[in-house]
């Protein structure tokens, strides 16, 4: 399969991206310019983390309205796998194709560090290749990735078992100091209700390798590879 | 000559230098040349009292790809047809007047220097120092200078490693802000900050030109000052999206094979750009200010020439090459424009559309006269040098105690809080970041590591120059050893009060020295480097502070460890002594003195053949996968870092090695080349082979495990306690 990585001016987890899955998943990769408008050859897109346009008027606002985004929404409703990470979850947001939005961590300082996931739902592409309530180990690196939504769109998210990750502690447990930004119900990712399009803040890529400490982000991959397979 | 004091003051040259440029051109220059002589000749641009001094720094390596100091950034050979780019440049007096901006475009040069060289910026480390942060101005510089390098760096994907910080009295009011970058490149890549080829043009990309930062390297960089709320216009703003963009653009163009040279816009901005692109093509230049975009309308060519915008890059391109480099340029949406073009003479023209505004021999302009100051040996090193037994009673507290007094002194504890605000991971290449004794970073396509680590110790340098300059780079190249990494090369950055003055130049001397004979015990050149001089406040200068920053190699990535204990049973060995014993002597300028007995006293000393044997014993124990993990004694002594072990490592240590004589000196005391290791019980032969074949001195300390740091009856503490006090303690002081 191949997967499509999109790359706005001042995105910079793209060549992450494209590592993780071509160099450790051995899978087809491209890069896609933002100014690109044929993505036909792609299976999975991947929006990575970074400053998309540097993040002037509010993250992920202004990379919504670039060319490439037109096809990104095609390829969504069409029913294609989006994976946005980071910038790439903030971008989904703001282009509506995720409800919700994210705002400045409640402690105001960017945030680079180990977070522990629980996987709330194994009912999607992204995480078929997980157990229901395992704890993944995974980096945040976002100053904001404050998860917040209006308490009707929390409670359908709820109730269509669409949050994907919530941050934990190492034994599963979701608490409050094991909230590293601000999150709302500790939503750490989340999927639309056709469950093609995945959002989260922390960075599956960056632990796809033992010696960068974990091997994680690797399950998300692997399960996406499956998802395309099957 | 009828040239007023004021605007001599304003672009700080002496009226002997004005004498002196009146003589070389046999005519009076006018406004806008003296503006760019006074950025030229600036201590910053000029180097005017220390380049005699530098040119006794060590400079041979075969791996060496540039000559050190001729270009950007120093570049040295790894192997693979890899090479890596390093500097490490000051932003102090920029960051003392507003420390977000400061720290933030201080981020933003050292990568420009870096990318200029056609390498990709692959690590950033950063070496800091700030006043007590007991005072409200203190913590409010520490926070905008940690929240300006975090959001530079952060912005623009290039992970920040590793460094240091400290904090000390002389530091207040003047803090001292040093980047350094780090970037990859292939070696046929290397790209030159050369103008050279007649017809060939130059283009300037990225940001316009604003007013920003005007007189930046010549009045805020080159003087002492104590007006600083005035210059706050002479800072620059910075504009880290520009940069990402620049950075991909540059690289692209560079891979492309695009260019004739590279040369980014820093300190003097387009005067020293050009100026110096010219002198190393061996060409003239001629520009028009005219097309320079500007930020503002009315921009005079004066200040065209003298902005420090940010972001700004010059290429030096063929003309054919100039639509596919435009191309380029406009895909990345950056602005692009031509301002001139290389001549055949030896002489920089510059023009606002048909008007000459200045017309100078580019030689004039790069040899400002160089200084050398008589020195003598500051008066307080006749008081400080002795210090004596009686001098330092025993505490009455416990060791225990003073073990957490000092784990929780912002100079030893955690610096979590700091970085955990910068991301050190992306680009995936950090296997060890961060807290840990070097970065490593692993380089792709290759089994091969770099490792790399920041280090300086003020205090050491203000008792004894010579000596501390040494143990700068020991210390830097230790903290590399513990990684097992083969040391390759080093940059510093020499911060140090107004040279003018005969013991401020002596510091200055002694610690060049100092580092030039480490460097030779080594075997390792000085590649690269910035010196920042007259950082004083109301005539008091900071210690002498000469960051080191140093590069090493391992040759297989695998074969690496940090200084986490690991398995309950291993064998702790101290290396580089045979006791645990030290004199008096080894409390010179401990953290230990000052925090507890609130002294600064004593003559810190090196023995540089011992400490390169302890270095290589720790390196080939690593590499041989004898040794599990590696620890060295630095500030707060061998306690210090016996405890730092254990916390990595979430065990504890029991060691029942007994003590004879004070315990103060024993646990606290600084004594140089000592490094903590631990090893299996059935690797210990093998250890013992290894330092009995390259000489080295050890004492078994005790066993890891359990719960507590347990020194025979001296210390016995909880790990958990040890943690929390060192761990938070910096967060406690933030918000106090």
């Amino acid at each position: 399969m191949k997967f499509g990585v999109i790359v706005f001016p001042g995105t910079w987890s793209d060549v992450d991206c494209h590592y993780a899955v071509k160099e450790v998943l051995g899978q087809e990769a491209r890069y896609i310019w933002h100014k690109d408008e044929d993505i036909s050859d792609i299976d999975c897109l991947i929006i990575p983390g970074g400053f998309s346009y540097g993040d002037y008027l509010r993250t992920g606002a202004i990379a919504r309205f670039s060319p490439v985004m037109r096809q990104v929404e095609k390829f969504a409703a069409d029913g294609g796998l989006v994976i946005g990470i980071c910038n790439g979850f903030q971008i989904l947001c703001e282009s509506g194709l995720l409800p919700g939005v994210l705002i400045r961590n409640d402690h105001v300082q960017f945030r680079c560090e180990w977070v522990n996931l629980r996987v709330e739902t194994i009912e999607t592409p992204f995480t078929m290749s997980c157990d229901s309530g395992q704890v993944l180990s995974i980096p945040i690196s976002h100053g904001e990735g404050n998860y917040y939504a209006d308490n009707q769109v929390l409670d359908v998210l709820e109730k269509e078992n669409r949050i994907v990750f919530r941050y934990c502690n190492e034994d599963g447990i979701v608490t409050e100091d094991s909230n590293p930004n601000g999150s709302l119900r500790n939503i750490a990712g989340i999927v639309n209700s056709k469950r093609n399009v995945l959002g989260m803040m922390p960075h599956p890529e960056r632990c796809c390798e033992s010696s960068l400490g974990g091997e994680d982000g690797k399950l998300l991959f692997e399960s996406i590879v499956r998802a395309m397979q099957s | 000559m009828q040239i007023p004091r004021e605007i001599l003051d304003e672009i700080a040259l002496s009226e002997e230098e004005y004498l002196e440029i009146v003589r070389r051109l046999d005519r009076e220059p006018n406004h806008v040349e003296l503006g760019m002589f006074g950025a030229l000749w600036s201590e910053h641009c000029g180097y005017k009292h220390s380049k005699l001094l530098l040119r006794n720094l060590p400079v041979e390596s075969s791996r060496l790809m540039v000559n050190p100091g001729e270009e950007n950034a120093g570049v040295v050979d790894i192997g693979d047809g890899l090479a890596i780019a390093m500097k490490i440049e000051s932003h102090n007096h920029p960051s003392a007047v507003e420390p977000f901006q400061g720290a933030a475009t201080g981020v933003g040069g050292i990568v420009r220097d870096i990318f200029a060289m056609g390498a990709r910026p692959i690590a950033l480390l950063n070496s800091l120092r700030f006043g007590p942060l007991e005072d409200v101005h203190n913590r409010h510089l520490f926070n905008g200078v940690v929240g300006g390098i975090s959001w530079y760096g952060n912005c623009i994907g290039v992970p920040d490693v590793g460094g240091e910080v400290a904090f000390s009295d002389c530091y207040s009011g003047n803090p001292l802000v040093n980047a350094m970058c780090v970037g990859l490149l292939r070696s046929g890549d290397l790209v030159r900050a050369r103008a050279s080829g007649e017809g060939n043009i130059l283009i300037l990309v990225g940001s316009t030109t604003g007013r920003d930062g005007i007189h930046g390297a010549s009045g805020l960089a080159s003087r002492t000052f104590e007006e600083e709320r005035e210059m706050r216009p002479t800072v620059q703003v910075g504009n880290a999206f520009m940069e990402k963009s620049l950075i991909e653009a540059c690289l692209q163009i560079a891979a492309a094979d695009l260019l004739v040279g590279m040369q980014d816009l820093g300190a003097a901005g387009m005067t020293s750009s050009v100026v110096e692109a010219a002198e190393k093509g061996g060409s003239g230049v001629v520009i028009d200010v005219s097309k320079v975009p500007t930020r503002e309308q009315g921009m005079t060519p004066y200040e065209i020439m003298l902005s420090e915008s940010q972001e700004r890059m010059l290429l030096i391109v063929t003309p054919q090459n100039e639509k596919a480099v435009m191309d380029i340029c406009t895909d990345w949406d950056l602005e692009a424009v031509v301002i001139g073009q290389v001549t055949d003479g030896d002489t920089i023209t510059v023009m606002d559309g048909t008007n000459v505004e200045a017309y100078l021999p580019i030689n004039i302009l790069t040899d400002p006269p160089l200084y050398r100051t008589q020195s003598t040996i500051p008066d307080y090193m006749n008081t400080t040098r002795f210090l004596k037994e009686s001098e330092v009673q025993l505490p009455t507290e416990s060791p225990s105690s003073v073990l957490l007094r000092l784990l929780s002194s912002d100079n030893i504890a955690s610096k979590e809080w700091i970085y955990r605000q910068y991301d050190h991971q992306v680009q995936t290449n950090t296997m060890q970041g961060p807290g840990g004794d070097a970065a490593v970073l692993r380089l792709k396509g290759t089994s091969k590591a770099i490792a790399l680590a920041t280090d300086t110790n003020g205090r050491y340098c203000y008792l004894d120059p010579l000596s501390g300059g040494a143990i700068s780079v020991a210390e830097a190249c230790r903290n590399l050893a513990c990684v097992g990494a083969e040391p390759l090369a080093i940059t510093d950055c020499l911060n140090f009060g107004n040279p003018e003055r005969p013991d401020v130049y002596y510091q200055l001397e002694s610690c060049v020295s100092g580092i030039s004979d480490a460097c030779k015990a080594f075997g390792i050149p000085v590649i690269s480097g910035n010196v920042s001089l007259y950082n004083e406040t109301r005539g008091t200068a900071i210690w002498p502070t000469p960051s080191i920053g140093a590069l090493g190699l391992l040759e297989d990535a695998k074969l690496t460890t940090n200084t986490a204990f690991k398995d309950a049973g291993d064998i702790v060995i101290l290396i580089g002594s045979n006791s645990l014993e030290s004199g008096i002597e080894s409390l010179s300028g401990s953290e230990y003195l000052e925090v507890i007995h609130n002294t600064i006293k004593g003559s810190p000393s090196i023995d540089l053949a011992l400490e390169t044997i302890v270095q290589d014993t720790c390196i080939k124990g690593i590499q041989a996968g004898i040794i599990k993990s590696a620890h060295d004694c630095s500030d707060g002594g061998l306690a210090v870092a016996l405890a730092e072990s254990c916390i990595a490592g979430n065990i504890g240590l029991v060691c029942d090695q007994g003590i004879k004589g004070r315990w103060d000196t024993a646990l606290f005391g600084e004594t140089q080349s000592r490094i903590v290791l631990s090893v299996s019980p059935d690797e210990i032969a093998s250890f013992q082979e290894l330092a009995l074949s390259t000489g080295t001195p050890y004492v078994v300390l005790g066993i890891v495990g359990g719960e507590r740091l347990i020194v025979n009856s001296l210390l016995n503490t909880n790990i958990a306690e040890l943690s929390y006090v060192w761990q938070n303690a910096i967060a406690v002081h933030i918000n106090s």
